[in-house]
């Protein structure tokens, strides 16, 4: 190895494992997989939890994937804004084509393992989640609308779908009521956060909402998004997926998140819209933990 | 200095081989798994 020329070794010795590790952004991983294995676990029917966990793999990788091609796209304005340019590629770590085929061999391995463990359907779900998110989001919307977040987010929408049709092999009420509570979630989450990051999109000529409308139009638009996501969010309970605690809970936080997008309305500063951020984040997380408790608890029906 | 960082970029790439290996070795014990689930009628 010390044989090596030392340009090569330069150039390929960069990236540690840890820069891998972070450009498949496991924290966006985490509610992918955490919301792909409620999906899975609300389905009727059984699969092995060997299966089960190898589906919840494939979820994992394949959104791990995403994150790397995205990381590779984005190299450019990632180094623009504070928020990402210590990623690995704009801060000079990583070479983008490491990125690349990294992204592109876990995006293909995890859709070949999902169709040969499990079934095709959930495989071509996921395939679909990732050539969404790469090219409708990453490469077509993001720079070009400031619906980019509205139409991207069914990518990050689609993982409990993977769930349901791994264990039904098909694509149920119930799945798209999932999917239906991640898309009217994602506007008002992103736009909390670009309310106060409005500066660092706008140097980095990402079109977000605040930077086109302005934050005025954003926070109506905010406000109803947390409408709609009302009925999205009772759905389940409507269709016989949960039961009436998972109903009165989630009219308490559907109640708190619209009071959130209200005071977002109010404030001129961006306290409120750093809160609804993170409340927004709590709320999801909280929707889908009454589903799996309720769920496993076996009283939810 | 430069025989610093040498020594520093040989033991990234020696932490990358480890983590290959170990994902390769993860790899065959998970096609042997699904086979062996997938056989069993799971």
């Amino acid at each position: 190895m010390s044989e090596l020329p030392s340009a090569l070794l330069a150039r390929y010795a960069g990236a540690t494992v840890s820069d891998y590790l972070q450009i498949l952004k496991p924290r966006v991983m985490s509610l992918v997989v955490f919301t792909g294995f409620v999906g899975l676990v609300v389905a009727p029917g059984h699969l092995h939890p060997v299966l089960a966990a190898i589906a919840v793999l494939c979820i994992a990788v394949g959104a791990g994937a995403s994150g790397a091609i995205n990381m590779w796209y984005d190299r450019d304005i990632d180094a623009v804004m504070r928020r990402t340019a210590t990623r690995p590629l704009p801060a000079g770590r990583m070479m983008p084509g490491e990125a690349l085929g990294f992204g592109v061999v876990l995006a293909v391995g995890s859709v070949v393992v999902m169709g040969l463990a499990v079934n095709w359907a959930a495989a071509a779900l996921l395939a679909l989640t990732i050539v969404f998110y790469v090219f409708v989001y990453t490469i077509w919307l993001k720079r070009r609308t400031p619906q980019n977040i509205v139409i991207g987010g069914a990518a990050g929408a689609l993982p409990p779908l993977i769930g349901w049709a791994a264990v039904t092999g098909d694509i149920g009420w119930g799945a798209v009521a999932l999917f239906a509570i991640i898309f009217f979630w994602t506007p008002p989450h992103f736009w909390a956060l670009s309310l106060y990051r409005a500066g660092e999109y706008a140097a980095a000529g990402i079109p977000m909402l605040p930077v086109v409308a302005g934050p005025r139009e954003t926070k109506r638009q905010m406000l109803l998004y947390t409408l709609m996501l009302w009925p999205a969010s009772l759905a389940p309970w409507l269709l016989g997926l949960a039961g009436p605690v998972y109903a009165g809970a989630v009219a308490a936080l559907s109640l708190a998140f619209t009071g959130a997008a209200i005071r977002v309305w109010h404030d001129d500063t961006d306290r409120s819209a750093r809160q609804m951020f993170a409340f927004s984040l709590l709320y999801l997380f909280l929707i889908f933990s009454l589903l799996l408790v309720g769920h496993i608890g076996g009283g939810a029906r | 200095m430069a025989g610093e960082d040498r020594s520093q970029r040989e033991r990234a790439m020696r932490a990358r081989n480890r983590a290959l290996a170990a994902v390769l070795v993860a790899l065959v014990a998970l096609f042997y798994v699904i086979a062996i689930v997938r056989l069993g009628g799971g």
